[in-house]
């Protein structure tokens, strides 16, 4: 029963070293932290409700590659249907009886509206930490 | 078996059967729209394609459809030969018709090399060997890369008898000059080939090389379409001239065919 302090002193700095990211990010006022991807100037909507592409964008682009590339099919019909009366209302698609349909495709699609991946794409996936080997080929037409 | 046992076993099959209804029911009910085709694009039974080899003779026809196809899909120019990846290349005659071509052949055949690119076989070789089916035969008979899928174990490389198909041994990019960002290159370490333009079918146009050789060397010096329809150019060509196919022997029905 000698060490007691040794212990206790031992159990403070490692009790402050296991909450160390929770303080300091607090001390830093980032604790509400969140990734601002940049808004599209001049669009209304996405090619889906926004909800929906938050969450399962990934799983809607996988679906669009093995369509157009295994199916053959090359344009997307949203279960969302965009009222627009020109092809100019649906940027990265066109207008065809009254809905918008979408070009399915990564670059002339979805960049077409989010023109900078760096500022929109990337500002999620670096705070995420997730690299999406898709620019591998695909290329985002500023970088060009 | 033991009763909790048991139940445990009851309470984890149950809950594994609801999360996997749950995903895709929750995707359902969020969105998830229908696919569908450009309208005017084209399609057809069977495609094929038929080159008249007097009319693409010169090698400003070749280079210029090489280019064509070249630039549209960002295809490396790469120097080291050995490292070289094509699409459409030009060879000789002989190399390109071993089993038809004989040394007294007809001279103004021998002399001139000939358009050759993956010829969309019916029986492709390469498919049966892909692992991943990273390469498939569509119902239109275009012979057609996955690339999402493709590891690079270039099995489809020894299978193909074309020298059809090149491997990515370094990265493209450098060898791009500008490259077009609304078709994507390739990277190191994946196969590539002709895919008959299906992106440029898909909206209605011809092929990028015979789009080309028409251009540069008239109606006729390369016709694409559909030999499932009796009535359609490539099947009366078919039926009139002279055709050869490269190494017919091996049973592979190519669907690219050479005006003699
Ligand atoms: C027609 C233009 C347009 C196209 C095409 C488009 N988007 Fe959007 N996207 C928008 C707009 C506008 C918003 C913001 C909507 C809002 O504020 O509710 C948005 C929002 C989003 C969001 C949510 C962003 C956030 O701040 O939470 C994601 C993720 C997204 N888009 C991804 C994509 C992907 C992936 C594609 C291609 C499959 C795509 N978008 C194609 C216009 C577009
Ligand atoms: C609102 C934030 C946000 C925006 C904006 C955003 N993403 Fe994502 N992205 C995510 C999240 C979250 C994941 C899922 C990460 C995970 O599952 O670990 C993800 C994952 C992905 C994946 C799958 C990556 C993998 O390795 O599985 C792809 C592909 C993708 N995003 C494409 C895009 C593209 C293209 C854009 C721009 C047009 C974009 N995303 C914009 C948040 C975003
Ligand atoms: C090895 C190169 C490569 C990689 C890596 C790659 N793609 Fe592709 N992708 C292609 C090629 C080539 C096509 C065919 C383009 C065509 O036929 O129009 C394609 C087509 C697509 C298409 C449809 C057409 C288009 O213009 O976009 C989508 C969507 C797509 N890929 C999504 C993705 C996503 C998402 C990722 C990352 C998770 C990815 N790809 C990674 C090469 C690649």
């Amino acid at each position: 029963m000698h060490d007691s302090g040794k212990i206790i002193g031992g159990l403070v700095i490692f009790v402050a070293g296991l909450t160390f990211p929770f303080w300091f990010t607090l001390a830093a006022g980032q604790a509400d932290y969140r990734p601002d991807p940049e808004r599209p100037t001049g669009q209304k909507h996405c090619v889906e409700d926004t909800a929906y592409m938050k969450a399962w964008h990934m799983d809607l682009l996988d679906h669009w590659r093995d369509e157009v590339v295994r199916n053959g099919q090359r344009v997307y019909l949203p279960d969302k249907r965009w009222p627009c009366s020109r092809d100019e209302d649906c940027t990265g698609g066109f207008c065809q009886q009254g809905i918008c349909r979408y070009d399915m495709s990564l670059t002339n699609n979805c960049l077409e509206c989010h023109r900078s991946r760096a500022r929109f794409c990337d500002r999620c996936h670096d705070y995420l930490e997730v690299k999406p080997y898709c620019w591998d080929c695909h290329l985002a037409p500023e970088e060009e | 078996m033991d009763e909790s046992r048991r139940n445990f076993l009851k309470v984890a099959g149950s809950a594994a059967v609801g999360a996997a209804w749950a995903v895709p029911v929750v995707k359902a009910l969020a969105g998830g729209g229908k696919t569908q085709t450009w309208p005017g694009g084209r399609a057809a039974r069977r495609w094929a394609l038929v080159i008249d080899v007097n009319k693409c003779s010169s090698p400003a026809v070749q280079r210029a459809c090489a280019e064509a196809c070249h630039r549209v899909h960002n295809v490396p120019h790469v120097p080291e030969h050995k490292h070289e990846v094509k699409w459409i290349w030009s060879t000789g005659f002989e190399n390109a018709f071993p089993e038809q071509a004989h040394h007294d052949y007809r001279r103004d055949l021998l002399e001139n090399p000939v358009m050759v690119l993956c010829n969309h076989c019916e029986r492709p070789p390469c498919v049966r060997v892909c692992p991943t089916q990273a390469t498939f035969k569509r119902p239109d008979g275009v012979v057609m890369m996955d690339m999402h899928r493709c590891i690079g174990c270039r099995y489809c490389i020894a299978a193909c008898p074309y020298g059809a198909r090149s491997f990515n041994w370094e990265d493209p990019l450098k060898y791009l000059d500008h490259p077009r960002p609304d078709y994507p290159h390739r990277t190191k370490g994946v196969v590539e080939k002709c895919t008959f333009c299906t992106e440029r079918l898909a909206r209605g146009l011809e092929p990028a090389c015979v789009e080309a050789a028409v251009r540069v060397a008239g109606p006729g010096a390369m016709v694409f379409g559909d030999v499932g329809d009796p009535n359609s150019a490539v099947s009366q060509l078919l039926r009139t001239k002279t055709t050869l196919r490269r190494k017919p022997g091996l049973g592979t029905e190519p669907h690219v065919f050479y005006v003699v």
